[in-house]
């Protein structure tokens, strides 16, 4: 999704361009939680009701789609012109220079920024409680609160965070040394 | 009209960067098997001149003819698809070579050497290696096939550079300043690969500031200066007893400098 966002805000054709930075500017625009109720509450009324799930995983790949967009969009504008010049002087058309010499190497760009993004994403997942996703926060809250156990139900959803986020650093360190490796 | 042995046929060139007219009617042929060497100052048009042959730059006007397959400049309808298409016509049988290299970093050697061919040219993997080992014996790289570029000396990349663009087999090999990036030690292997190249026969035109060069390896030296051909003729000719003012001027400075290369 965000590839595609990426593309067309550096597309030339003024419609996807102009989609594209629509698409971007309203989401950056206004706070997640708000669209997490849209999609839930606002969007049934259209007629489109989702359950609450899919909802949740709609909203945050909607949000997160916008950011990361805006993302790839600097990768593949970072990969030097030359790069592209060399593609094309090869014959190559251009959407296959596209995918075979600038894309690569804005994906090598983009990771370190791209695993930030992750991090922030699984932490606003807890966001999505709200609706009643059945998520870490969401477990802790119901688990915790018939027992009076809140402080340590808070502390292990706290934790659970915590841990995820660790798991995926050092994953994406095993792939950002992995991709370096071309650097030595 | 190809008159046959005319691989490159440049007529009326123009080119315009916004209001800078950089190009005024530029007018080069180059025969089969010829090796053509391009001089003049910094900004005297050199380099935009090879870049609109292969339309990396769009002309403003005039037209290129390359093996028979003539393309017009259309600034106006640089976008369509018929036109880009022509352009990747004229671009498989003009390779080029670019001062920086522009090896891609994140593939090994062989993969630089096998994915034009095998993307571009449909050619089977197996072809395509076959293919590629020939030229990086010839550039006498075979050993750094499976290397990444980031391993390789300045040196090594271009003339890993100049395989990729033999596997190719263009008609006409293009090079804008192959050595202005090299340390001046590395510089030799290149313009030797590039020698022998000449010699075999292989068309080429060369944007160079390596006089020394262009002297042993040129059959024809171009002299540009403000966006026209001034002057051409044999290397002896050119750099030994030039005509016109401003050729003996550059040539002088060119000497004065003492270096082997002018700018």
């Amino acid at each position: 999704m965000a590839v595609l966002g990426a593309l067309g805000r550096l597309s030339t054709n003024p419609f996807i361009n102009g989609l594209a930075s629509l698409y971007v500017s309203l989401v950056r625009g206004t706070p997640l939680i708000v669209q997490i109720y849209f999609i839930y509450f606002a969007l049934p009324s259209l007629g489109i009701i989702l359950p609450a799930l899919p909802a949740g995983i709609f909203a945050l790949g909607f949000n997160y789609g916008a950011y990361l967009t805006e993302i790839f969009r600097a990768g593949i504008q970072a990969v030097p012109a030359g790069q592209r010049e060399a593609g094309s002087a090869l014959g190559m058309p251009d959407r296959l220079v596209m995918l075979r010499v600038v894309l690569p190497q804005a994906t090598r760009i983009v990771t370190p920024a791209i695993g930030n993004e992750f991090i922030a994403m699984i932490k606003d997942s807890a966001l999505v409680s709200i609706i009643g996703v059945r998520e870490v926060l969401w477990n802790a809250e119901t688990a915790g609160r018939p027992r009076n156990n809140t402080i340590e139900a808070f502390i292990i959803a706290a934790l659970i965070y915590w841990v995820l986020t660790i798991i995926f650093s050092l994953f994406q360190e095993r792939l950002e040394r992995r991709m370096a490796r071309s650097d030595r | 009209m190809p008159s046959g042995d005319q691989i490159v046929r440049v007529q009326n060139l123009h080119k315009y960067f916004g209001s800078l007219h950089v190009l005024r009617g530029v007018d080069l042929d180059v025969s089969q098997g010829e090796a053509v060497m391009i001089v003049g100052r910094s900004g005297s048009g050199k380099t935009t001149l090879l870049r609109c042959i292969n339309f990396l730059e769009e002309p403003t006007a005039g037209s290129v003819v390359v093996d028979g397959l003539e393309v017009d400049a259309d600034p106006l309808h640089s976008r369509s698809s018929e036109h880009r298409e022509q352009i990747r016509q004229i671009r498989l049988r003009a390779g080029m070579l670019f001062q920086e290299f522009n090896l891609f970093p994140h593939m090994t050697v062989l993969q630089n050497l096998i994915v034009a061919p095998m993307r571009v040219r449909n050619l089977p993997r197996d072809e395509a290696v076959e293919l590629a080992e020939r030229y990086l014996v010839k550039v006498g790289l075979l050993d750094k096939r499976d290397e990444h570029p980031a391993r390789l000396s300045g040196g090594q990349k271009q003339r890993a550079a100049i395989a990729r663009a033999l596997c190719m087999e263009p008609k006409v090999l293009m090079f804008d300043e192959p050595t202005s990036a090299l340390d001046p030690e590395l510089i030799g292997e290149v313009l030797k690969v590039m020698e022998d190249l000449a010699h075999e026969g292989t068309t080429m035109i060369v944007v160079t500031h390596e006089m020394h060069f262009a002297r042993e390896a040129a059959d024809r030296v171009v002299f540009m200066d403000v966006g026209q051909i001034v002057e051409q003729g044999p290397p002896e000719q050119i750099l030994n007893a030039p005509q016109d003012e401003r050729t003996k001027q550059f040539l002088r400075r060119f000497l004065e400098s003492g270096g082997t290369r002018a700018d």
